[in-house]
């Protein structure tokens, strides 16, 4: 529970910091979270998006 | 178990009584299965018409996106083939930006046409070149003008035509590539022709797309099926521009969804943990202490 522990006392303990472990987990999140699905969007309809025929045109 | 039947309401009955009431609710719940699975089946032996059958479209499936290089050329058949008689006049140039063209191609698109404006300081209308906000142009300038010179049937906007018709885009397809004589015994009057997928089976469309009856841009072969089918597959994009964020947007509901459920149900566990495994013991007081 060593981990756990150090966690605790650095992020949670405090609620200023804990807040700002909320806002900034949240943000880490969200970042990582669009990244991941719109890597499941984009490779699994490959070729038919406008992102893959676009340099045909431009 | 034990403790419910303990409680069931049903205790004190016959054996006979139990069957009785069994058998009923079984009838009772199977009449009801019956009439909802004929009342939501598909036979309307009623009507003619074929009813189109589901193709399997590139974007039929539950994350499949719009194949847009199949919008691009069914927006060059649009524009070549169906624009001689049909408006679509919510979609706008701009919409084609960032979908099916880029914003140099749709403003020249756009530059095209000519669009009514005005009035100038004189006070006089004026036509000056699309631009990327502009509408399609409409064919005829009012219905009275498009039924005039229609044989008296009116071809209906086409912007939202796959949201308001049965079938949607298997229905526009079918229609488009339907076209046949008529059987016999079938009168078809002048100017009308058949077509099973339409509603009564005369149509006052003539068959539109025949093979080759356009150049694609990209070199793709434009036989009669490959034709209709982009030309569908632009008119469903028509009626749902959001069709692609809204499919990107589901993967996310559900992934976010998936979390959640699983952070809920450990939340509860753990809450009810302690609920559940307590002890309530009761020590009645008597008068000596
Ligand atoms: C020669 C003119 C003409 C052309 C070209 C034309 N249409 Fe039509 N279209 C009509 C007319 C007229 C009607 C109305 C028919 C009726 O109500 O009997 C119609 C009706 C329709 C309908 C509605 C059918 C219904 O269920 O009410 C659709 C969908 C349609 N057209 C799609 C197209 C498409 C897609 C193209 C291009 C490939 C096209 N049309 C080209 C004249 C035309």
């Amino acid at each position: 529970m060593a981990l756990g522990n150090t966690v605790y006392n650095l992020l949670f303990k405090k609620t200023s910091s804990f807040m700002l472990t909320v806002a900034v987990g949240a943000f880490a999140f969200e970042r990582g979270f669009d990244k991941l699905t719109d890597y499941v969007w984009e490779s699994h309809n490959k070729g038919k998006l406008w992102r893959d025929i676009k340099d045909k045109y431009e | 178990m034990q403790s419910v039947s303990n409680y069931s309401t049903t205790r004190g009955w016959s054996k006979s009584k139990k069957a009785c009431m069994t058998t009923l609710g079984v009838l009772a719940g199977g009449a009801g299965a019956l009439l909802y699975a004929l009342e939501s089946s598909y036979v309307q032996a009623g009507d003619l018409e074929l009813h189109p059958p589901h193709l399997k479209w590139s974007h039929s499936g539950l994350l499949d996106s719009f194949d847009h290089a199949s919008i691009r050329r069914g927006y060059e058949v649009y524009k070549n083939v169906c624009a001689a008689c049909h408006s679509a006049r919510f979609i706008c140039y701009r919409n084609l930006v960032g979908v099916s063209h880029t914003e140099a191609e749709a403003k020249r698109e756009a530059e095209e046409i000519m669009v009514e404006d005005g009035p100038n300081e004189k006070g006089e209308m004026f036509k000056r070149p699309g631009k990327l906000s502009d509408t399609f142009p409409s064919p005829y300038p009012n219905e009275e003008a498009a039924r005039a010179a229609n044989n008296g049937a009116y071809p209906p906007d086409l912007s939202y035509i796959t949201m308001a018709r049965h079938g949607a885009e298997d229905y526009v397809f079918h229609l488009l590539t339907g076209y046949m004589d008529p059987p016999a015994g079938v009168q078809i009057r002048e100017g009308l022709y058949f077509n099973p997928y339409f509603l009564g089976g005369a149509i006052g469309m003539a068959q539109a797309l025949y093979n080759e009856i356009i150049e694609y841009e990209d070199g793709t072969p434009a036989t009669q099926s490959q034709l209709a089918k982009d030309v569908s597959t632009f008119l469903k994009w028509c009626g749902e521009p959001e069709h692609d964020t809204r499919k990107r947007m589901a993967i996310k509901a559900v992934g976010l969804m998936t979390i959640l459920t699983a952070a809920l149900f450990y939340l509860k566990r753990y809450k009810f943990s302690s609920l559940k495994t307590r002890k309530i013991s009761y020590k009645p007081s008597s008068k000596d202490n």
